[in-house]
């Protein structure tokens, strides 16, 4: 059992949980990822790992409440037990020195490409981070991303916040300034990367992206994540999740992301009806 | 001199759950002799003094003590006599091949019917579950430690049988449960996890430790295992878990499962109680499954249990040469599953949606014999028809899974990524690692798994003599 050591609210539906796992926090790198499962009858969901603290043997994951198992989870508070918790999977982000780099990080994709930042800047890189929301009030991380970057930028889609813009549009900017970038790091939401993708294609600009296909074991066993790379077929547990976006078939993977979409709605439907309101105010759903 | 034996031609039959009563549900098929059919049939055996029955069973059980024994009733004196040489009766008895094993070489099979071994093996695991497992003695701890990687056949035996001469073991389990193939893949209504746990739980009273969640590879590497942690040896059991597919167009589409993922959801994670459970399943109505083996029966089996209308084994050689339990196909086919045999896809069609709408295959005819001896099936030109389909499952075999062999220095392979290890005693490149099992052989079977973990546990100890 794993003990949820710390519960954080960061905006509506988006939770901040610390999670008890030594023998995943002395392993976990940047780009990584765990498996979890609430309990005996919950389903193998996975979870970038935001941040690691290998002393306290913690992993920090940061979720976004969409379905059943993410509103249960968010259901949970600081003490409870998680039953199932292994990592750190897939392969760690692949940090050197390339001189400039920009991340960017849409949405809830802001927490998976800190870390990622952190190691870039760490070895040297100068990173120009981009973070951007749907609204003000579910942008977080601002301060935490800037600690991590030389320089950032930040946006929301409604301009509720500093700018009104997508961060395509503060990506395509830093793109035009700095010349001299040689790599862009883009997590977040599958529209947003592949929105990335086409953009920094037209600069010519390598663009590594991280890949939430559907997922069981996280081993390589199910063959349930595979996507296409450059025409291959590719594990996204355990040869991914990141990638060349100017590779990836995004056609492919948003129709995959959706093959059980009514199964989906009818486990959330149930959810919430078993569970009297829906609402992420951490109160259980009233139990 | 014993009596000159009257034959018993027929087999006692295996009492089965009517197929139109199982095929909604996921209870187990065969129900098990009872005491008047095991007697009967143990009566059966001739009690040959070569004992031909032997040579037939990679581990060796002394068949006919066994089996002489059960006559007698002393069915505690039987099972211990099994479990000399076989530590998982209560498995094997269910999911041996028995018709290529041990029943194939049966003084009677010559002219009749085998001695029903497996069932009457089976029959006493199951007489030892419900009377109380017996006393095993555990010698006093020696100090040595010893890390076993998967917990498949091969591990839990390995693990049980070093457990006994005194050394501490830890089992590390990628998965959340232990069990291997047995809990994930093998369908419940062919070997109830219950079965399987219940050894699981025998082995824990040896003292074994299993950690489960715990991706060797990844969380640490046989190397350090070694070197930081303080392990004296290591056996990797990790099986073949990397499932391989046609390389065909079509296989990304939305509804082409592997056999492991539709198993593993189905199994591991109890889809079919979905959504009690949480792991949803989409099983669709027309379902065809790419392959023969057993993996392909279990595929086939659970998705008419799942509610498909239809479900296709599709089949490159003739029946004869399916590598399936014999007992499977029977049991699939008066479940209602379909065969198109000499038949193979040539590609995956699907919709503009992505999913999947049917296979387009080519028939085949078997040609001259291969060196093996198997005829091997050639294409025939022009016969391209189609199939209609919304589910496809890849059930075309299984690899070595590469984290951990990726990851170990000096781990010898060879090129299909299998471990090199000395099959008598289960020895790698590396000094005190030790492997066995599917990651050494390539997907085999339970009992060779088995022996093969036996093997190892044998050897594991005689180098720590050698090294004291
Ligand atoms: C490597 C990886 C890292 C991820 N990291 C994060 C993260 O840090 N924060 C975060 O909020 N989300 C992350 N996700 C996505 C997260 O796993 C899904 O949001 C979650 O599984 C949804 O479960 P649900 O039951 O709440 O929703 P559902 O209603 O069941 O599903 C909603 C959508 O989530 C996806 N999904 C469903 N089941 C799975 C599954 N077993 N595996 C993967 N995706 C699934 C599907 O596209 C589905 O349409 C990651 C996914 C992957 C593959
Ligand atoms: C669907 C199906 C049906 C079958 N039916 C039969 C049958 O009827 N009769 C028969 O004799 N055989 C059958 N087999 C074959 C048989 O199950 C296997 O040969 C046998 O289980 C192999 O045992 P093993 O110990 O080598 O590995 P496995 O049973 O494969 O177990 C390996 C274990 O290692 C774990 N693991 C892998 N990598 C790691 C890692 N890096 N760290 C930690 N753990 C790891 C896996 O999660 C798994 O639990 C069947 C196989 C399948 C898939
Ligand atoms: S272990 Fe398998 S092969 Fe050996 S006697 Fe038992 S059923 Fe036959
Ligand atoms: S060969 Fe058949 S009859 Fe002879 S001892 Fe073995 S099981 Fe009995
Ligand atoms: S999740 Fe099963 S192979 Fe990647
Ligand atoms: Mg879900």
């Amino acid at each position: 059992m794993y003990r949820i050591v710390k519960k954080e609210l960061l905006a509506p539906t988006l939770n901040l949980f610390e999670i008890e796992a030594p023998l995943v926090a002395r392993k976990a790198l940047a780009g990584q990822f765990v498996i979890l499962r609430i309990n005996g009858e919950g389903e193998r969901i996975p979870l970038t790992i935001a941040d690691f603290d290998r002393a306290g043997g913690t992993i920090t994951c940061v979720f976004q409440e969409v379905g059943k198992t993410t509103k249960e989870l968010g259901a949970l508070g600081e003490g409870d037990f998680l039953q199932d918790f292994v990592g750190p999977l897939g392969l760690p982000s692949h940090v050197e020195n390339y001189g400039s780099v920009i991340c960017v990080g849409g949405g809830v994709g802001v927490a998976p490409v800190f870390p990622i930042a952190r190691a870039l800047k760490e070895a040297g890189n100068e990173v120009v981070g981009i973070i951007g929301a749907r609204t003000k009030e579910l942008l977080f991380w601002e301060e935490k991303m800037r600690s991590a970057c030389s320089e950032l930028r930040v946006t929301t889609d409604d301009g509720s916040y500093v700018r009104k813009g997508f961060v395509t549009d503060l990506l395509r900017e830093a793109i035009e300034e700095k010349k001299n970038t040689s790599l862009c790091v883009a997590i977040g939401p599958l529209p947003m990367m592949r929105a990335v993708c086409s953009l920094t294609r037209e600069y010519g600009l390598k663009t590594i992206v991280s890949l939430n296909s559907i997922m069981v074991d996280g081993t390589g066993m199910c063959g349930c994540c595979r996507v296409t790379v450059g025409g291959e077929t590719k594990f996204a547990c355990v040869d991914g999740p990141e990638f060349d976006g100017h590779l990836v078939d995004f056609e492919e993977m948003a129709r995959r992301a959706v093959i059980y979409k009514p199964q989906e709605q009818l486990a959330v439907a149930r959810y919430v009806e078993n569970h009297g309101h829906n609402c992420s105010c951490s109160c259980g759903g009233g139990r | 001199m014993a009596q000159k034996k009257i034959i018993v031609p027929y087999k006692n039959p295996m009492p089965v759950r009517d197929p139109l009563e199982r095929v909604d549900n996921f209870n187990e098929v065969a129900l098990g002799y009872s005491e008047e059919a095991v007697l009967a049939e143990a009566g059966r055996c001739l009690q040959c003094k070569n004992a031909p029955c032997r040579q037939g069973c990679p581990v060796e059980v002394d068949i006919p003590a066994f089996i002489g024994l059960v006559s007698q009733k002393d069915f505690s004196g039987a099972i211990r006599k099994l479990k000399e040489k076989n530590a998982l009766p209560a498995v094997c008895g269910r999911v041996c091949p028995q018709e290529s094993q041990c029943e194939k070489y049966c003084t009677l099979s010559k002219k009749y019917d085998a001695v029903g071994i497996g069932r009457i093996e089976r029959y006493c695991a199951d007489w030892e579950l419900a009377n109380g497992v017996l006393p095993q003695t555990v010698a006093p701890l020696t100090g040595k430690r010893v890390a076993v990687v998967g917990s498949g056949p091969s591990g839990l035996t390995c693990a049980a049988d070093l457990a006994k001469l005194g050394h501490k073991v830890t089992i590390f389990e990628a998965l959340h449960v232990a069990g291997g193939v047995l809990m994930y893949g093998i369908p419940e209504f062919r070997l109830p996890k219950a079965v399987v746990q219940a050894e699981i739980e025998n082995l824990k009273k040896l003292g074994v430790e299993i950690i489960v969640n715990a991706v060797v590879g990844k969380f640490a590497t046989v190397d350090e295992l070694i070197e930081e942690e303080g392990y004296d040896a290591v056996f990797i059991g990790t099986g073949a878990g990397l499932p391989y597919f046609m390389q065909i167009p079509g296989e990304n589409a939305c509804g082409v499962y592997t056999a492991n993922e539709f198993l593993t959801r189905a199994n591991l994670m109890k889809s079919y109680c979905f959504p009690e459970y949480d792991t949803p399943l989409r099983v669709g109505e027309r379902v065809a499954v790419l392959g023969g083996g057993n993996v392909a029966m279990d595929a086939a089996r659970t998705a008419l249990r799942l509610g498909a209308e239809e479900a296709w084994i599709v089949y490159r050689r003739s029946r004869l040469e399916m590598p399936a339990r014999r007992e499977e196909v029977e049991h699939a086919e008066e479940e209602g599953v379909k065969f198109a045999f000499l038949t193979s896809p040539t590609k995956i069609l699907y919709n503009n949606d992505y999913w999947v709408t049917g296979l387009e295959c080519l028939r085949y005819e078997l040609g001259q014999p291969d060196a093996s001896g198997r005829r091997s099936p050639v294409p025939i030109k022009g016969s391209e028809f189609l199939m209609e389909m919304d589910t496809v499952i890849v059930a075309v075999g299984q690899g070595p899974n590469p984290l951990v062999t990726r990851t170990t220095r000096g781990l010898e392979c060879n090129k299909k990524g299998n471990i090199i290890a000395n099959p008598e005693t289960g020895a790698t490149s590396k000094p005190g690692v030790f492997a066995g099992g599917d990651v050494v052989t390539g997907a085999a079977t339970v009992i060779l798994a088995m022996g093969a973990g036996r093997i190892a546990a044998k050897a594991i100890n005689a180098y720590f003599g050698k090294k004291d």
